[in-house]
């Protein structure tokens, strides 16, 4: 198709009343276009319309937020096509996992990206954390982000660690095995803890099955809730924070 | 607030005049009002373009990463058969290797919620948000606190046998007081500008790290030391 002939298609299509029904404002070609693109979606309107342009220089973030939270995304969409394959009781779930490597069409490919971007993100969310820390960006305004952003490594690691009991192998529980046998050793209400999250003494069954729906369910949604939060205040507390000689922050003021 | 000024109040008789109101807001009071001469673009396409390239560069790199690389399965679960070692997933080595060294109530309790603490109190304590280079300003009389502190620590890691904690420790102290005075050379002067909360943190990190690679690369049956490249001996 011609370059004309494409642009009349685009025009056509961004002309017609179902598509202005969905997106209000036309092509984004008008800097008023691009400001509606931004806040007239849901989904993008946590950006600010316009950005300090030194905050897109790649040493200005080192992009680890942004990598982390692709993480996310990418482990929320393999997570939910695994559960269609997969059944928290023994010996089924073991079975589940060699069901993905020999029976299911690119089972194996989906479960590798799951464990790896789980890799990637509990690494990427540590750097994300030293950069936060060596850029100084948790001073005033930022102090209870990064707070936040703390709970959040906790959460990630949970999250891979509930994760990691989930293909019942011997990796799987021994690995879990050993690091439960810590919590044991919490003064006071260590057995207690140990118990509630095994829903026994030893690895099992019930273990498999809390955390399956820790994993599926109460983890994620504590992730989405507190990177919503976090998120949010990046935006309110006047974008990402780069180096400090860089940028006269908020804290300077008070 | 005593600086503003006084409220002034218009009365209209008219019905239809709309009510106007301006608002003073003090620009530090939200950062996001704060306005700078700093040059600012358009964050579509200049930032969310950028954000799409970066998801899709992250997608690619792990499609690759899976089809090169397979996630381990071993042997279905068998509470019956301990493998040795058996070895927690990685980012919790750190915390395995120091079960070796620490009573496991010290390297399983106290040690993480003492990590995790510190981590959560950075933005509250005050030598975070005004520290300047170490031997500096206030820094100068610093040298006996530091010299003691350094000391204490690598006597207390010292008496548990710790050596993974004691030598990077003595390695940081060093670089520490490498950095006084006038110091000549460029790693020198480099090490200088470094303030105490970053020295702690590079502290941190390099003991983590090395706990963590000993942990996951040279420990063996037993938790015995051994070579990576040592021959596995089946268990």
């Amino acid at each position: 198709m011609s370059g004309s002939g494409t642009e009349t298609l685009t025009r056509w299509i961004m002309d017609s009343a179902v598509y202005r029904s969905i997106v209000r404002h036309g092509a984004a070609n008008t800097n008023r276009n691009r400001s509606l693109l931004v806040f007239e979606n849901l989904f993008l309107h946590v950006h600010p319309v316009k950005v300090r342009e030194k905050t897109l220089r790649f040493t200005h973030t080192y992009w680890l937020g942004g990598i982390t939270l692709a993480c996310a995304l990418v482990l929320i969409a393999t997570g939910i096509l695994l559960m269609f394959y997969y059944h928290p009781s023994v010996p089924q779930a073991y079975r589940d996992m060699k069901e993905l490597e020999f029976v299911v069409d690119n089972g194996l490919f989906l479960r590798n990206m799951h464990r790896w971007a789980a890799h990637l993100m509990v690494f990427a969310t540590f750097l994300h954390m030293l950069r936060v820390f060596f850029h100084r960006a948790y001073r005033p305004p930022r102090q209870f982000n990064w707070v936040i952003g703390v709970v959040l490594l906790i959460v990630t690691l949970l999250l891979s660690y509930t994760g990691y009991l989930l293909p019942w192998d011997q990796l799987a529980f021994w690995g879990v095995s050993v690091g439960t046998n810590m919590a044991k050793e919490a003064p006071v209400l260590g057995e207690k803890i140990r118990f509630l999250l095994l829903g026994g003494n030893i690895v099992s069954e019930n273990a498999l099955l809390r955390f399956y729906v820790l994993h599926c369910v109460v983890l994620p949604v504590g992730l989405l809730l507190l990177l919503s939060v976090h998120i949010w205040r990046v935006r309110k507390d006047g974008g990402v924070q780069g180096p400090p000689d860089e940028t006269r922050g908020p804290e300077e003021v008070r | 607030m005593s600086s503003l000024p006084p409220l002034e109040l218009v009365e209209t008789p008219d019905p239809l005049a709309t009510p106007r109101r301006v608002a003073l807001v003090r620009p530090d009071i939200r950062p996001t009002v704060r306005m700078s001469d700093e040059k600012h673009v358009m964050a579509f396409p200049n930032l969310i373009v950028r954000e799409v390239i970066l998801f899709q560069l992250v997608v690619i790199g792990l499609a690759v990463a899976a089809i090169l690389v397979d996630a381990p399965l071993e042997g279905i679960a068998n509470p019956l058969e301990t493998p040795n070692p058996a070895k927690a997933p990685w980012y919790f080595l750190g915390l395995q290797e120091l079960l070796h060294y620490f009573p496991p109530v010290v390297a399983g309790v106290l040690l993480p919620a003492l990590v995790v603490v510190s981590l959560a109190v950075i933005p509250y304590a005050r030598i975070n948000l005004t520290a300047g280079p170490l031997w500096e300003g206030e820094g100068r009389g610093r040298l006996p606190a530091l010299a003691v502190a350094i000391g204490a620590l690598v006597a207390l890691f010292g008496a548990f046998r710790c050596w993974p904690i004691v030598v990077p420790t003595l390695a940081v102290g060093l670089a520490m007081f490498a950095a006084r005075g006038k110091p000549s050379g460029a790693v020198r002067r480099g090490l200088a500008i470094v303030t105490l909360p970053e020295w702690i943190m590079v502290w941190f990190v390099l003991v983590a790290t090395i706990l963590t690679v000993i942990g996951t690369f040279f420990r063996g049956p037993g938790w015995s030391f051994v070579w990576p490249w040592a021959p596995v001996t089946p268990a």
